[in-house]
């Protein structure tokens, strides 16, 4: 099966691997008919629609707004509904670098998020720490707090690398399974419960 | 002009003719209500595309053109995911206000929709007192504002539900002042009456004056009344994060984001029946021949296209102009629209008294 | 400077008085206080405004730097102040003079633990409440496990901590609250779209108006100072990128002018156009965008795609010569990495053509509007003392009257020879800060017209040493970032490292100053004057 969205063939993307281990395992599992096309209505309207939670601590912060803007228009996509409040939106784009202090808000905003909920790693400080890896109060990865779907480097990456990036979110979510088995809940929960806080039930 | 009471009647007269008395009834209003329910939303996700389209072009963007034809089913795809998006539980929160809030809102906005003179012969209620029941009906959803507020325990949304309050409270004397002017010049409260009685002119055009400072005044409390731009303090993005609905997510927060786009269309619709015609083609007296190809524009797209109209201008205000600050609001109305809004009605009275309107 | 040097040698014979570029003074503890009100309160002297405070740790002990500059007399001083205690240090504060001191001292405590007596807070600035140990102390444990990170919130405090000294001689630690039990505090920020990144805001509120705010910085903290005392010079450069991501180029500027100073390095002419042109095309980027979000943050949200334009133009400009967008590290020590694009003059001229026309747009879109001049005039007021008292410099402090800019004052590379006007305006609110922006850009476009036609041939870049050391000794250089004075405090004992490399930005004393501008005001206020002092978060917290 070819994943892909519209005007960009499949030969465009880079990892094909990735999506297509992802659709083999999916579909060992097997699903109904009925399930499964209810499914596909579902993620069509979930992987057109994927609004930002307004967040971002630096310099990426400013290239998203650049990515809002007229030459970029990420309104072309329907992306660009940002969202102030966590509760309504449907990903996180931890964009600029996570330090200590910063880190349990970020795991708290990530909370907040209403499932189905993704995050985007953009930029090298979210990636890895990127320039600041030999500070004291840099958090080496966001992956440390939160579980991460897409990892963008760059330091910053720039507005059509974060298209690349989103667009490659909308098609992992186009092969999730929502009603189905197995989708990515089973790792996040994996995820969550290595990394719990107290007093929140996940 | 088409009169759409034939097409209705001959439904009511097929039911009936195979049905009782009482299970026709219960068809006709489960059959309205559908209807009302389905226009609702397609006129909902209808508006969202339109706003987002509009904001783009005055931003020199392109907006939504992915989705679908020209990014049209953008914002069904919108609905779908937030169909099924988390509807999370707040701990230490008034639970039953906390789910009833957004239903109020909806509701009040339901109830408005179902007043609208659609079309020739083409409106659910037709009672004496429809602009009356509108504007009663209309200021429910402010309760379902304040509970919103209230209920999800948050800083944030305490205050904008406060400055909802104030705003809508202080809003709808002005809304009043206006209809009531123009419930003065028509003479009837009823929705069907006010229509008709613009069939040679519209109102705004033979009330001159102060139909002009009434549909002006309207335009302004009306754009306060939907909390848009610049009067979105309540959900002040740059403030209050997002406001009153702070909290709410999934389809509660679906119904908040629905009945803002809803209470636009009302608004506009309203201004449409008072100052536009409602669904009355344009007619000037004496131009016959234009008149008659004008009665050709089926009279449901005369009052979708004039309310569109009048939405458009009110988008147009929220992508142009810098909010307004809580005092700043509250001045505008209680020094401003308000005492111009009385002095319109003495004026619209002494107009009529002397018979000085078209 | 003669003159200055006699008063103080008069009035403290105990001072160690050094001239060099500029006075520099080394006095007891017990005796700073005294000498920081004269200094202050002597009108032959008048040094008002507090530049910075740097926090010294020379391995045997504590103590800071303070630099002063006296805005009546264009004169610069430095004094030196040591603590005796390695233990337990203190000094004496002098919060009580200069307004902002409160703020420069508790980041100093926060990074070196040196007690100030007197402030009335002496809470943590940039770490969280319970963070252990002084990071910039030269003994700090900096392995991962020591304050490792944690998902757990951050404990709170309503108390603060205040030192005073009795009358024997004794310090006693004093608890004060910052907030009542029955304030209604607000919590805004470090997540909120207004605070332009992650400031966070204590607000008390009474209904809609502010009563107090208590700000909390250090959510982006990353620890530039320390991580530069591991890096080679030319290494050191590209954080100066990462701190104002929109003046990255006057930030590179000033490093790079500091340790060509301190190298003996001199540049060409070539590269000195190259840099002041940089300069000047990222100070109108940086304005277009402020003039966007700001008009945003009251609401005005179709501005920011106007003035996004004349930005995504600088940014090719920008692109094609230095090869990135936002992060350049473009200026190098010796000169600038590599020479201008084949196409660049032309895009500056077609860029100059298009400048005017757009700022007129601005002010036809958004200045004129009524509802925009009702939010931002007489707001946010902040009269010319005021301004200096709290070392509120750049845009800003020119908006108050303050003519602060230090291309005019001390003009450092080709700035002497350029023609161009200082904007300055009385009023002093949030109209007037948007206003001096607004004629900046004009001013830039102008500098950039006289420069563009005439630069000169030659090298871009000198030849500069591979292992570069600097000889002992320390450097202080100040320049006019896009958001006000930005100073580079260099101490280096000899080796391929900084001893200590302390950034000044300009952006803290804006954010500090944010609790007196607001008070009284309302919570919109509150985000119309935040926004007018254009703070760039990461700037503050380094």
């Amino acid at each position: 099966m070819e994943v892909t969205t519209k005007s960009m063939p499949y030969e465009a993307w880079k990892d094909n691997e990735y999506i297509e281990k992802m659709v083999s395992e999916l579909q060992e599992a097997g699903v109904n008919v009925v399930v499964g096309t209810f499914d596909k209505l579902i993620n069509w309207g979930r992987s057109n629609s994927i609004w930002p939670l307004t967040f971002a601590t630096s310099c990426c912060g400013i290239e998203f707004v650049s990515l809002g803007a007229a030459r970029f228009d990420m309104a072309r996509f329907g992306w660009e509904v940002a969202r102030s409040s966590p509760r309504q939106a449907d990903f996180m784009m931890v964009a600029g670098t996570i330090v200590t202090r910063m880190a349990p808000i970020v795991r708290r905003l990530y909370d907040q998020l209403a499932e189905p909920k993704y995050v985007i790693a953009c930029g090298s400080c979210a990636v890895s720490g990127g320039p600041f890896k030999k500070s004291y109060h840099v958090v080496m990865g966001v992956d440390q707090i939160i579980p991460v779907d897409v990892y963008l480097p760059g330091c910053p990456p720039r507005p059509e690398a974060m298209i690349y990036s989103i667009m490659q979110l909308s098609r992992k979510m186009k092969v999730e399974r929502f009603f189905g088995v197995v989708n990515r809940k089973e790792k996040q929960e994996e995820f969550l419960k290595a990394h719990p806080v107290e007093g929140v039930e996940d | 002009m088409f009169n759409f009471s034939v097409l209705t009647n001959w439904i009511d007269n097929l039911l009936r003719s195979f049905m009782p008395e009482w299970l026709t009834v219960v068809t006709e209003c489960v059959l309205i209500g559908l209807v009302l329910l389905l226009t609702y939303s397609v006129l909902a996700l209808f508006y969202i595309y339109f706003e987002r389209k509009i904001c783009a072009a005055f931003q020199c963007r392109l907006g939504p053109n992915r989705v679908g034809p020209w990014g049209l089913l953008q914002s069904i795809a919108d609905m779908f995911k937030m169909l099924i998006k988390e509807l999370i539980s707040l701990n230490h929160t008034d639970k039953f206000l906390f789910a009833l809030a957004p239903y109020l809102v909806i509701l009040a906005s339901m109830l408005a929709f179902a007043v609208l003179p659609w079309g020739n012969g083409l409106q659910v209620l037709n009672f004496n007192i429809g602009i009356f029941f509108l504007l009663a009906v209309s200021s429910i959803g402010v309760l379902g504002i304040l509970l919103a507020g209230w209920s999800s325990n948050n800083k944030f949304t305490l205050i904008g539900a406060l400055r909802s309050g104030a705003q809508m409270v202080s809003y709808e004397i002005s809304i009043g002042l206006s209809v009531l002017t123009m419930v003065a010049f028509a003479g009837t409260m009823n929705v069907v009456e006010i229509v008709e009685k613009q069939d040679h002119l519209w109102f705004i055009f033979s009330g001159h004056l102060p139909a002009i400072i009434a549909f002006v005044i309207y335009l302004i409390a009306g754009t306060a009344e939907t909390n848009r731009g610049p009067f979105d303090l309540p959900e002040a993005e740059s403030e209050l994060t997002a406001g009153y609905h702070t909290e709410y997510s999934g389809i509660h927060f679906g119904f908040f984001y629905l009945a803002e786009y809803l209470n636009l269309f009302i608004v506009s619709g309203v201004a449409t029946l008072l100052f536009l015609g409602g669904w009355m083609p344009l007619h000037f007296p004496g131009w016959d021949g234009f008149n008659a190809i004008m009665d050709y524009i089926p009279s449901v797209v005369w009052f979708i296209g004039k309310a569109v109209a009048v939405s458009f201008i009110i988008i147009w205000f929220k992508w142009t102009f810098p909010r307004l600050r809580i005092d700043q609001m509250l001045s505008l109305e209680w020094k401003y629209l308000m005492p111009f809004g009385l002095f319109n009605l003495i004026l619209m009275a002494i107009i009529i008294v002397t018979n000085l309107y078209f | 400077m003669a003159q200055i040097q006699e008063t103080i040698a008069r009035l403290f014979p105990e001072a160690v008085i050094t001239e060099g570029k500029m006075l520099e003074v080394e006095i007891a503890d017990a005796q700073w206080h005294a000498l920081a009100k004269e200094l202050k309160e002597n009108e032959a002297l008048g040094f008002d405004f507090l530049v910075t405070i740097v926090g010294m740790d020379w391995t045997d002990k504590f103590g800071c730097v303070y630099y002063l500059t006296s805005t009546a007399h264009n004169e610069h001083i430095s004094v030196k102040v040591t603590a005796p205690d390695r233990e337990k240090p203190m000094l004496h504060s002098v919060a009580d003079l200069w307004k902002i001191a409160t703020i420069f001292e508790r980041e100093v405590y926060d990074f070196f633990g040196i007690i100030f007596i007197g402030n009335p807070d002496m809470r943590r600035l940039f770490l969280s409440i319970d963070w252990d140990g002084y990071p910039l102390r030269k003994d700090y444990d900096e392995s991962p496990e020591h304050n490792h990170f944690t998902t757990e919130s951050e404990r709170q405090s309503d108390f603060t901590t205040t030192y005073v000294e009795n009358e024997d001689g004794t310090v006693e630690a004093k608890e004060v609250r910052v907030f009542e039990p029955n304030d209604f505090v607000v919590n805004i920020g470090p997540q909120h779209p207004a605070t332009h990144g992650v400031l966070r805001f204590r607000t008390a509120v009474d209904g809609e108006t502010v009563q107090k705010i208590d700000v909390y910085m250090g959510y982006i903290h990353r620890g530039i100072e320390k991580i530069c005392e591991k890096l080679t010079y030319p290494q050191t450069l590209h954080f100066m990128d990462r701190l104002d991501y929109f003046s990255g180029h006057p930030y590179h500027h000033c490093l790079c002018m500091t340790i060509e100073e301190a190298a003996g390095i001199e540049i060409s002419r070539r590269a000195q156009v190259i840099r002041v042109l940089m300069d000047e095309l990222s100070r109108i980027a940086s304005h277009c965008l402020f003039i966007g979000t700001y008009c945003m943050d009251l609401g005005a949200t179709t501005m920011l795609f106007y003035t996004l334009r004349v930005r995504e133009q600088i940014l090719d400009i920008m692109e094609k010569t230095c090869g990135a967008r936002m992060t350049f590290n473009y200026e190098c020590i010796g000169g600038v990495m590599q020479d201008l694009a084949p196409d660049f003059v032309d895009d500056v001229k077609a860029l100059l053509a298009v400048i005017p026309k757009n700022i007129k747009e601005y002010n036809k879109v958004f200045t004129g509007n009524v509802i925009a001049k009702n939010r931002m005039e007489g707001v946010g007021v902040l009269s010319r003392e005021d301004a200096i008292n709290w070392s509120v410099t750049g845009p800003s402090g020119r908006a108050s009257g303050w003519a602060c800019d230090v291309r005019k004052t001390d003009p450092y590379s080709i700035y002497g020879e350029l023609d161009f006007e200082e904007v300055v305006r009385t009023e002093g609110d949030a109209m007037a800060r948007f206003k001096v922006r607004l004629d900046e850009m004009t001013q830039s476009a102008r500098i950039i017209e006289q420069l563009i036609d005439n630069i000169p041939e030659g090298e871009y870049c000198v030849k500069v040493p591979k292992v570069l050391k600097l000889p002992v000794g320390h450097w202080f250089r100040t320049v006019e970032g896009c958001r006000g004075t930005f100073g580079i405090y260099l101490e280096s004992d000899g080796n391929t490292k900084p001893y200590r490399l302390k950034i000044a930005p300009p952006c803290l004393p804006a954010a500090a100053v944010v609790d007196h501008l607001t008070r009284g005001s309302k919570i919109a206020d509150l985000i119309t004057i935040g926004g007018s002092l254009d703070y760039i978060v990461p700037d503050m917290d380094r």
